[in-house]
């Protein structure tokens, strides 16, 4: 990895540049909530100004970029008996700027099943390799909780990374198209200072997290606590929404949908993000649910993320940013679910 | 001063530009391109079932198209849908696929309706297959309740061309009635040309039924398992597993030794859709076809 400062003014000419022969995407400033603080979410920039470099946290994750919440996977041309399937993966070469290391880890653990597993993601894989990513380092907000996670570093996964170092940006460089971006916009080799502050905000960042989960022995509490209270406990509150699988960066599970157009001349079979916790998920010919309960469909979204993943890849799926418990309106975050977890192994 | 952020197409990958090969699980490919194929013949077999023999289209398609006993393809009607569906022929027939499908709902009921002749759509194989070459040397049980006994004919093609590799073979299969029994009208060649001992039994006899009568773990009775030299493939509803591998394990076969056949909704047969997780694993990738100390350890299996 190579480091290089810019200043903040020289960043926003490169940003500028990108946009002139880029889709270029970032976190921007889309509402407010009931208590009056800014939503933002990631979305296609039209000036630098839309840019909100100081963003807490997007509602929803930018991995949508690369999983989109609906996609075609392939559309057939229908005649008569006959069919023609048509695949396209084209996609044009995009910038995404301000992702936060823990939805770069979060790319880097999708990377596992989608590119690294068995039959990569053809679809997956286009979006990613054409897809610059630009990081951005922040201060903890109350609730994050990726250092638990280990997941508030990124070493890779991205072509550069900031760090606010004041009027400067402290640039990590990780490919060569980054490399060669930042060095057309007067990027300057590390001066002494520069590292001197560089390390004051990454210490200072590290001082800030409030928020603790002890995984360790997460994956084993999720057999030993297997048919624990804890789950009905949670899983009674349980709306089965789905609304926390939406924004989680990680979960990836889906359904496939084909329609026809009105005339049966064309035929699409389209992928669209899915949730464990919808009521049918596992629900086969006949009518037999495998699991029927919403406390049952929580604990298999908890028993992925912090134990079938554990086993696979050796890592969690979760990355604690903590988006599935804003976004649920029972009040259900890992949080909560796992300490209660400890506790009763505890009792 | 503009910036061009290069272009990577993946359409240049060598691998992408031949026809899928779902046996060559790493490589990219097009996954989601079916091998078109045609209906040759529909036989129908009960009220519910149907046999349909497909064959791929494309002859090079054809060729590269290789499976083991137990895997199961992607069937899919563009427009309709996609569903899995074991692969019920023989590993060595080039020349079609059989696939015998039973009316459940949409897909399923959309199949049916077609007609010598129509063309589909197939992915695959996909999926862990029942060990044969593991087998060799043993006796082999392979007990089926009701549409379980369509994935077992791929296996019992396989002990017919490998016959001399195998001891004694008995195929036990339970019916709800008789009018439910499938591939009747083979059992004779089975018997006869393949060396198997075919047993048979339902569960509640109709007006011209004299054969026998009851559960499917009354068959034991007939049967003498040599549990040092005998492995066990086991199909059929969740129910059943519970009763024949716990008989089963009751006489000392190990576990390790039997196989079974989960089934889950399914939306893509690659590990990535999760609709089949089961516990920690995938059925389509790490199953459908386990071994029962496996099973026995899977949260939620059966
Ligand atoms: C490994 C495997 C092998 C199978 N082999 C056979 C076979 O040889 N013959 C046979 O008749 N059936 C087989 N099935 C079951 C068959 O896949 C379902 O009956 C079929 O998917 C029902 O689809 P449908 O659209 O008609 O039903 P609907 O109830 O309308 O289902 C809608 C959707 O749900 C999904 N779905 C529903 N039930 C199942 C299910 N049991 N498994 C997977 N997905 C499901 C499908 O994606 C389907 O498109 C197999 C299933 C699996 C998992
Ligand atoms: S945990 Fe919360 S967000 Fe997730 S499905 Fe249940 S109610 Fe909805
Ligand atoms: S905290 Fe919730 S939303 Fe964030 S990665 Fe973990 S499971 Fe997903
Ligand atoms: S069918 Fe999609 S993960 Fe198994």
């Amino acid at each position: 990895m190579l480091f290089r400062t810019i200043t903040k003014e020289n960043f926003r000419k490169m940003v500028e540049a990108l946009m002139e022969n880029n889709e270029v995407i970032g976190p921007k400033w889309r509402d407010r909530d009931t208590e009056g603080n800014k939503i933002y979410r990631f979305l296609k920039l039209n000036t630098f100004d839309e840019l909100q470099m100081d963003y807490t946290r997007s509602y929803s994750s930018p991995k949508n970029y690369f999983l989109p919440f609906k996609e075609d996977l392939s559309t057939y041309r229908l005649e008569d008996k006959d069919w023609e399937q048509e695949i396209h993966y084209t996609i044009h070469p995009r910038v995404i700027i301000g992702m936060r290391a823990c939805d770069i880890n979060a790319l880097l653990k999708l990377d596992q099943v989608l590119v690294k597993s068995a039959y990569p993601n053809p679809h997956y894989v286009a979006r990613r390799r054409n897809t610059l990513i630009i990081g951005l380092d922040h201060e903890p907000l109350e609730d994050c909780f990726c250092r638990s996670m280990n997941s508030d570093t990124a070493f890779h996964g991205f072509d550069l990374f900031l760090t606010d170092i004041g009027e400067k940006y402290f640039v990590a460089i990780n490919s060569d198209t980054g490399y060669m971006i930042v060095n057309r916009f007067d990027a300057r080799e590390v001066a002494e200072d520069d590292q001197r502050r560089y390390k004051e905000v990454k210490g200072r960042i590290e001082t800030k997290f409030k928020t603790q989960v002890d995984v360790t022995i997460v994956p084993e509490l999720m057999d030993l606590e297997f048919e624990s209270d804890v789950w009905k406990k949670w899983g009674d509150k349980c709306l089965s929404c789905g609304s926390c699988a939406m924004v989680c960066p990680t979960c990836y599970c889906y359904g496939i949908e084909e329609h026809t157009n009105l005339t049966f001349t064309k035929a699409t079979k389209r992928r669209v993000l899915y949730s464990c916790n919808l009521l049918d998920f596992a629900t086969v010919a006949g009518g037999h649910n495998f699991r029927p309960e919403a406390h049952i469909r929580l604990k298999y979204r908890y028993y992925h993320q912090f134990r079938g993943f554990v086993e696979a890849f050796n890592q969690s799926l979760c990355v604690g940013c903590n988006r599935c418990g804003k976004a649920c309106l029972a009040g259900i975050s890992p949080k909560v679910v796992i300490d209660d977890l400890i506790e009763t192994e505890k009792r | 001063m503009s910036l061009q952020i290069p272009h990577h197409d993946i359409n240049l990958e060598p691998s992408m530009s031949k026809p899928p090969d779902f046996n060559r699980q790493s490589v990219l490919m097009h996954t989601e391109r079916g091998f078109k194929s045609e209906v040759i013949s529909i036989v129908p077999l009960t009220t519910q079932e149907k046999l349909f023999h497909i064959r791929i289209c494309d002859p090079c398609e054809r060729e590269n198209f290789t499976f083991l006993p137990g895997q199961f393809v992607m069937l899919e009607l563009p427009g309709c849908g996609e569903v899995p569906i074991s692969i019920s022929s023989s590993t060595s027939n080039k020349e079609f696929i059989a696939l015998c499908v039973r009316k459940v709902g949409k897909v399923t009921g959309m199949l049916h309706r077609l007609k010598q002749g129509a063309i589909v759509g197939i992915r695959g194989p996909f999926g862990t297959h029942f060990p044969m070459e593991k087998m060799v040397g043993y006796n082999i049980l392979l007990i089926a309740g009701g549409l379980g006994i369509v994935p077992l004919r791929s296996p019992i093609y396989w002990t017919k061309e490998h016959r001399s590799d195998y001891k004694d073979i008995t195929v036990m299969y339970g019916a709800k009635e008789p009018g439910q029994i499938l591939f009747d009208y083979q059992f004779e060649e089975w018997r006869k040309i393949y060396g198997l001992k075919m047993l048979t039994i339902v569960q509640e006899a109709g007006e011209n039924w004299n054969g026998r009568v009851g559960l499917i773990t009354e068959l034991f009775k007939e049967v003498t398992i040599d549990p040092d030299n005998t492995f066990a493939i086991v199909c059929g509803p969740p129910v059943m597993f519970k009763f024949v591998c716990g008989h089963l394990s009751n006489l000392g076969l190990p576990r390790q030794r039997m196989f079974v056949s989960l089934e889950r909704r399914m939306h893509c047969g690659m590990g990535k859709c999760c609709r089949c997780n089961v516990g920690s694993t995938f059925t389509c990738l790490d199953g459908p076809v386990f071994d029962y100390w496996t099973v026995m350890n899977l949260k939620e299996a059966i």
